[in-house]
């Protein structure tokens, strides 16, 4: 598989920015790490933004950015807004047309920029960016100065791009929540070095790295719908670990499950008499200590990886040792895409 | 009543104006961008017609304009003629003292426009001048018309730099207000309301359409 080579060092007073590495040249890598772990920075980077002088200058890299803020320009139109990229990129392969539908601006198009919803104008702000046929896009936060309400409204068409645009997107957050649902790689930041990276899963899954504990601790389980059942109004999903029931109606044929580490309890016999739903055999992968109470454990369930918050105390009660048998108890699954 | 002094007023304060945008844009885009050490003394060079009573602007013009200046010297050896008490001679010493009236509004402007905007065009292709041209200058259109509103305005009633530098002249360097002045003189109280009265009209009419044009440039 084609890559893209990162490699990134810059000194800003007291912070150093170190990253050598390289991403697939295909789907969306997340980039995830508290502010101030470089995230931005090293976005800006490979943008041409910052760094050294004398290398290719920012206009010629054919890199697109999505800012935080849309950035639109408002002396322009939607429309004009849209087509500057692509003006100044004249090998520009994408359709106007196209990427319009795409993002469901067609409607927009003559408006003025004022007259934008923050989520509306973040999709120009997207639409504008494949218009100029980039090589690779940087996201740097494209939904954090939005609510809840108006982010959820632009997520579908982030996870649109993903499956209908070849670009290699790399898309920097921190919330553990969008990277769950749009990436496919993972880099995790801190201090202005990698602390982890690979593929999602593998990565999120991983107890060792304290960036991917506490509230952010948990995996995700690539699942299949099976049925829905109307009168409980409950939806059930088969993984090669087993099957689990998540409530409410969900369609989509292959989505992926997001178990958050709190969200899991162990047991070593499955309890007849339980409230809770999912309740899969499981293999203890690895332990390891997250705070003096609490514990994280990796549990292998076929294929997928899942992580598990428990006690320090139960961890030595039940005697919990790696490649034991045991039952994972799972309370509660979301649906992320 | 002879107007030939308030039209000479406005061709001077006209051209004076449109020196100063072509050659004040690249200058106040410097001051507004650069990180230079250099920024705060331009800076503080560019505000000092602000600060300086216009003889002393005026003074110094004359040495420095005059056939033995610098620059006057070298005028006269390409030109023939002298720089002092001549129109061009003139513009020049108008543009250095309304210089700060032209730089500061469109500076302003240039520092108000978001860096990412900036950053975002840069990122969709434009090099730095297109950048310019396509992004920042449309959005500094207010920035540019209060610098051609105070640069025209406050060349229209210069009166100290003029004296030096121009003299009185009848159709080159008299302008409004040092033919007022010589009015007053002579206690010829009617000619000097005649003019006074037009250059306020005046004044009006020209102040009261550029503010208008901006109101409509900006609610569109």
């Amino acid at each position: 598989m084609s890559t893209v080579a990162l490699t990134h060092s810059i000194q800003k007073g007291e912070f150093f920015l170190d990253v050598d590495t390289e991403i697939p040249a295909a789907g969306i890598t997340g980039i995830f790490g508290e502010s101030g772990s470089g995230k931005t920075t090293l976005l800006r980077c490979i943008a041409g933004l910052e760094g050294p002088t004398g290398t290719e200058p920012v206009h010629k890299r054919r890199i697109g950015f999505v800012f935080q803020e849309p950035q639109l320009f408002a002396h322009l139109n939607v429309r004009k807004n849209i087509e500057y990229g692509m003006r100044r990129n004249p090998q520009a392969g994408n359709s106007l047309a196209e990427v319009a539908r795409l993002l469901e601006v067609e409607n927009l198009l003559d408006r003025s920029t004022k007259e934008l919803s923050g989520g509306e104008a973040q999709r120009v702000s997207i639409a504008r960016v494949l218009c100029q046929s980039p090589r690779l896009i940087l996201m740097d936060e494209p939904l954090s100065a939005l609510d809840e309400r108006r982010r959820n409204e632009v997520l579908p068409y982030l996870d649109r791009l993903h499956s209908e645009t070849s670009v290699p997107i790399i898309y920097v957050s921190h919330n553990i929540d969008e990277i769950c649902r749009l990436s496919d790689h993972l880099l995790v930041l801190d201090g202005g070095k990698i602390v982890a990276e690979g593929e999602l899963q593998n990565t999120l899954a991983r107890i060792d790295v304290p960036q991917l504990g506490g509230r952010n601790a948990g995996a995700v389980i690539n699942a299949t719908q099976r049925r829905y059942d109307s009168e409980f109004d409950l939806t059930l999903f088969e993984f090669s670990g087993g099957e689990v029931w998540v409530p409410g109606r969900h369609e989509s044929s292959a989505v992926r499950l997001r178990v958050s580490a709190s969200n899991i309890s162990i047991t070593r016999v499955p309890a007849e008499t339980s409230t809770i739903l999912n309740i899969l055999p499981a293999v203890i992968e690895a332990t390891a200590m997250e705070t003096t109470a609490t514990a994280l454990v990796q549990l292998r369930l076929g294929d997928e990886l899942l992580v598990a918050r428990i006690t320090r105390r139960s961890l030595q009660q039940l005697q919990l040792g790696v490649g034991e048998q045991v039952y994972a108890q799972v309370k509660s699954v979301t649906v992320r895409r | 009543m002879d107007l030939a002094p308030l039209w000479l007023s406005a061709r001077l304060a006209l051209t004076a104006t449109a020196v100063l945008i072509v050659l004040g844009t690249p200058l106040a885009w410097w001051l507004s961008q650069t990180r230079s050490k250099w920024q705060p003394v331009v800076q503080a060079i560019v505000a000092m017609p602000i600060v300086l009573p216009p003889t002393v602007l005026g003074f110094y013009l004359l040495l420095l304009l005059g056939p033995n200046g610098a620059i006057g010297s070298f005028w006269v050896s390409v030109t023939g003629d002298a720089l002092t008490f001549s129109f061009t001679g003139l513009v020049i010493a108008s543009c250095v003292y309304s210089l700060p009236f032209a730089i500061q509004p469109m500076q302003n402007a240039f520092e108000a426009l978001p860096r990412k905007n900036l950053e975002a065009a840069w990122t969709l292709g434009a090099s730095r001048l297109d950048t310019f041209f396509s992004v920042a200058a449309p959005l500094s259109l207010r920035g540019f018309i209060s610098a051609m509103v105070l640069a025209f305005a406050h060349t229209l009633g210069e009166f100290g730099v003029v004296l030096m530098v121009g003299g009185n002249i009848p159709n080159k360097t008299r302008v409004i207000s040092i033919a007022i002045y010589d009015h007053v003189e002579m206690l010829d109280y009617a000619a000097a309301h005649k003019l006074s009265l037009a250059l306020i009209v005046f004044a009006f009419v020209a102040l009261f359409s550029m503010f208008l044009l901006n109101r409509r440039w900006y609610s569109r």
